[in-house]
This record gives structure tokens, C-alpha cells and sequence, in this order.
């Protein structure tokens, strides 16, 4: 046997044995609070009905013993699966293997219909379903719409360009895709050139027009706020001056720009930082998870 | 007929969006344009879905390397479709209990909720944490002071990540709170990490992000009009499509 190997055993085998014992002193089980629900039916032509469900509510494990606190399988089960999940991801840090594939493939899966289920639930249902059929959205999904609405007809123009947009799966005629994608692009390029215009560009050259030397009500030179403006719209100025590429970059050109540059270093350098932060951040989310959550340390 | 229609169809929209900006009169258009694109936007989903299958299908019938995982996303997929259209253990809404498909479809308890709580949010979030080990790595590695501008880039990174933790109080918490020339409004403390990394980004990294702001803001307009006129078509693809 290999000597990494059996190091991974020897950890592998102390990590489950550490599991069982502090799944035996109870720890990685949800508990919940059955809170009971009573509806009447809201519609004047139906039977005069009461509906009772439970509702369950998530309760720390030192209110385990409270009376209407129980054990609750489904979330235990998930609680397993999502360190599971945890640590088969991490397991990449030691290598591609299977489990890290396993998991990769179920994300992937689990993705694609998490965005199909959201996407439908939010736009087709409600804003083409109940708009096109509003009687039969009224008794399946939408009970709120009023019985007066009628159909909005507009909404078949959305609708074919729609079954147009998924002829791309056909092998033949996919071409037809192509009078979706330009409203969809046409849109894009008409929402994005108004409103970039607008917050990006005018709003933040608006913001930078400030003066260089600032005074107080007295008369007196605020020195602190006159060298901060005077950085802020050097630093902006220079910047622009170095993207600033139809001209060549000599002379007094070549300073600036370089001085540009130097600001645009500290600008990544400081969202680098950012980055690697909220990575950690993520990080350290996961350990308080696995460590606190899941195993009650 | 393939390509013109497109590009009147894209002029006409675009053209019509930003005129919801200076005529009164075309804001209901740009309104009902709006609501039409998200909708196509949800069904580019769809589409992404139908691709997906497409393409894991194809992994499996081909018996490709690795088919066994396409054979794991699938049933993931379908699962996750599933109990999320059919809002599997989905309690009705309380308004409304006697219709069994009221329930808001993320209701807590559902099956399509456990899915998001137990599988997606871990998996996503673990995806993302990992990137800190190799970002880490990456950085330990590329990140050399080999000119001026590495090693501005370093030292600022350096400073803002220690300054924005509890690492900047043991570092410089010591430094005391005194003016440094007699009355000159300047202490000691301000060069503490903490201070050091809001002068920073109040200051420069405001300045670097406004003016490349203002670039993007500037490339995004150009890139728009070229494509509204139709000067850019590349969007269109090919003419060899099917």
C-alpha cells in the first residue's frame, strides 16, 4: 500500500469513527415545532370547508425535550446530504475522484431545473399563462385573479416568439431562433445604451465635476478636502487618459497614463482583496456549517 | 429572410426602448417590451434546459467516457423539475386552501425547498468557497513585485485584506492617537491598516472604478448602436445554419 494511501485511510477511517460518536451523542438531527394551520375555503359557491395541516418550524436541539418539538426525518436526512455534498466538493482539493464528479453531475442537474422551475413560476406562469388564460389560472394556480379579467391577446406575440426561441433544439429550421434573439438582443442593446448613458456615464462624470480647492464658511482653505477632490478627479482623468487610445501615448500623454494605470493597480488590488474576502467569507461558511450545524461542536 | 427580418426586428425593439427615454408616448411600448423580453428570458431557460438534455442524451447513447455522469445529471434534473412544477408537499395557500396549487412553489417543507436548501445552496456555496484555496494559490504563485505596477497592486491587496479584518488591530492598533507635528491634524493613528484601507478606497479605487465605469458605459452605447444599425451582425451567426 502506497504511503498516501494509507494516510487518507487511516483519516478517512478516524473521520467516520468521529462521526459516529457524535452521532451517537445526538448531534446532526433537526428538530421542529409542529405549528397546526386552519383554513375555511375562501370562494361563496364552495362548501363551507375547514382545511388542517401542520407547519414545521426549525428549533434549536436544547428544545428538543419542548412539547410540540419533534424529530424530523426529512430535514435530518437533508442535513447528511448537504454535508455530504460539503465534503465531497471539497474533496477536489485533493484530486478530480468520482465522488467530486458524482456531486459535480447532481449540481449541474440540480441547477439547470432549479432555474426552469424559478423561471417558470415567476414569468410564464404569471405573466403568460394568467395573462393569455386567466379563467383557467383563476382555479389552478392563481385563485386571486379576478373572475372579470379577460385574456390579453398581446401576449401571443411573446408566446411565438417564444416557441421560436426553443426551434434552436430542432436539427432543421433552427435559423428561426434567430427573430427571437434579435428582439432579445434589439432589447438589451436599447435598455442598456439608455441606462449606461444615464447612471454610468452622465451620472458619475456629475459626480466627479467637484472643485479642487474647497473653503470653509470663514474663508479659511479646508486643505484635507482640497487634496482629497484633487486625487479623486487627478486619479479619474489619468485613468480615462490611459484608455484613451486614439492618440499615441507620449510626452506628457505617457505620464499621465501611466499615472493612470498606477490608480487602476490600486483599484484591482483592492478588489482582488475583495474577492479573496467574500471566498473566505464563503469558506468560513461552510466550516460554521459542517463543524456547528452538522456535527453540534 | 434570415438575416434582414432579424435586423429590422432588433432596430425596431431597440430603437423603440430608447425612445421610451424622450417620448411619452412609447413608454406603454417600452413597458409591454419589457415584460415580453423577461418572458423570453425565462425561456431561454428552457432552452438552456432542452440543450442540456440534448447533450447529456448524446453522452449516453454514445457511451462517451463519463456517460454514467450525464446519467446523474439527468435524474437530477428531472427530479428537480419535477417536485418543483408539481410543487411536490406544497401546502395550499392559507387565503385560498381549497385550491391545491395555491402554495408559493419555495414553501418551506416542500420538496422543491429541500431540494434548494439541502443540495443547491451547500453545493453552489461550497463551489464558490473552493475558489478561495485556488485564488490563494494562483495569487501566492502569479503575484511577484517584478515592477511598479505588481507591486502597487500587491501592497494595496495586501493592505486592504489586513485591513478589513481583525488582523489590523493586533498589526497597528498600537499606534497611538496623537498629532505626528504639533497641531498638523495628523495623527499616528491614521495610518493605522483600518484607516489606511478606507483612505484607499474612498480615494483611489473610487476614482479607478468611476473611470472604468465610465469606459464600460461608453464601449456598451458604441456596441449598441453598431448593433442597432446593424453594422455589428455577428449575432446572427453563420449563413451556413440550417
Amino acid at each position: 500500500m502506497k504511503q498516501s494511501t494509507l494516510i487518507w485511510t487511516i483519516l478517512m477511517v478516524a473521520g467516520g469513527g468521529f462521526l459516529l460518536f457524535q452521532a451517537s451523542k445526538g448531534n446532526g438531527r433537526v428538530y421542529v415545532r409542529e405549528i397546526p394551520v386552519e383554513a375555511t375555503a375562501s370562494q361563496p359557491d364552495s362548501e363551507p370547508q375547514v382545511y388542517q395541516w401542520t407547519k414545521n418550524q426549525q428549533v434549536p436541539q436544547s428544545e428538543k425535550d419542548d412539547p410540540g418539538v419533534s424529530f424530523s426525518l426529512s430535514r435530518t436526512v437533508g442535513l447528511w446530504v448537504a454535508a455530504f455534498c460539503t465534503l465531497a466538493i471539497f474533496s477536489f482539493l485533493y484530486g478530480d475522484n468520482p465522488l467530486y464528479k458524482f456531486t459535480e453531475a447532481i449540481f449541474v442537474g440540480v441547477s439547470a431545473g432549479y432555474a426552469m422551475v424559478v423561471a417558470f413560476w415567476t414569468e410564464i406562469a404569471t405573466n403568460l399563462f394568467a395573462k393569455l388564460l386567466p379563467g383557467l389560472a383563476r382555479i389552478t394556480f392563481y385563485p386571486d385573479i379576478d373572475s372579470t379579467t379577460r385574456p390579453e391577446l398581446l401576449y401571443l406575440i411573446p408566446l411565438v416568439l417564444s416557441i421560436l426561441l426553443l426551434w434552436r433544439l430542432s436539427p432543421k429550421g433552427s435559423w428561426i431562433a434567430r427573430w427571437p434573439l434579435a428582439f432579445f438582443i434589439g432589447a438589451t442593446a436599447g435598455i442598456r445604451l439608455i441606462s449606461y448613458l444615464e447612471t454610468d456615464f452622465i451620472g458619475q462624470l456629475q459626480s466627479t465635476v467637484m472643485p479642487f480647492l474647497v473653503f470653509a464658511s470663514d474663508g479659511s482653505l479646508l486643505w484635507d478636502k482640497s487634496l482629497k477632490n484633487t486625487v479623486f478627479i487627478v486619479g479619474v482623468l489619468s485613468c480615462m487618459v490611459y484608455f484613451f487610445f486614439s492618440i499615441e501615448h507620449e510626452g506628457i500623454i505617457k505620464y499621465v497614463s501611466r499615472l493612470g494605470i498606477w490608480v487602476l493597480m490600486v483599484t484591482f488590488g483592492a478588489s482582488f482583496a475583495y474577492t479573496v474576502m467574500g471566498r473566505i467569507a464563503l469558506l468560513s461558511g461552510r466550516l460554521v456549517f459542517l463543524f456547528n450545524d452538522w456535527l453540534g461542536i | 429572410m434570415k438575416r434582414t427580418v432579424p435586423l429590422f426586428i432588433s432596430a425596431i425593439t431597440g430603437f423603440v426602448l430608447i425612445g421610451t427615454a424622450f417620448i411619452p408616448k412609447f413608454v406603454d411600448w417600452g413597458n409591454d417590451a419589457m415584460a415580453w423580453f423577461n418572458l423570453l428570458a425565462a425561456f431561454a431557460f428552457i432552452l438552456g434546459g432542452g440543450n442540456l438534455l440534448k447533450m447529456q442524451l448524446q453522452k449516453i447513447s454514445a457511451q462517451q467516457p463519463g456517460w454514467g455522469y450525464a446519467a446523474v445529471t439527468l435524474i437530477a434534473f428531472f427530479v428537480t423539475l419535477f417536485v418543483g412544477l408539481v410543487k411536490v408537499g406544497v401546502h395550499p395557500n392559507v387565503k385560498f386552501p381549497e385550491f391545491a396549487w395555491s402554495g408559493d412553489y419555495l414553501q418551506e417543507d416542500g420538496a422543491f425547498w429541500w431540494l434548494f436548501e439541502y443540495i443547491f445552496t451547500p453545493l453552489s456555496a461550497t463551489m464558490f468557497a473552493l475558489l478561495a484555496f485556488y485564488i490563494s494559490s494562483a495569487a501566492f504563485r502569479a503575484f511577484r513585485a517584478k515592477n511598479t505596477e505588481a507591486t502597487i497592486l500587491l501592497i494595496i491587496a495586501v493592505i486592504i485584506l489586513l485591513g478589513r479584518t481583525y488582523a489590523s488591530v493586533w498589526l497597528t492598533g498600537w499606534l497611538p492617537d496623537e498629532f505626528i507635528l504639533g497641531d498638523s491634524g495628523i495623527k499616528y493613528s491614521d495610518f493605522n491598516l483600518q484607516n489606511l484601507s478606507e483612505v484607499i478606497m474612498e480615494n483611489f479605487t473610487t476614482a479607478g472604478m468611476r473611470a472604468i465605469k465610465i469606459g464600460i458605459a461608453l464601449g456598451v452605447a458604441s456596441t449598441s448602436l453598431k448593433v442597432l444599425l446593424g453594422v455589428d451582425r455577428s449575432y446572427l451567426g453563420s449563413d451556413q445554419e440550417v
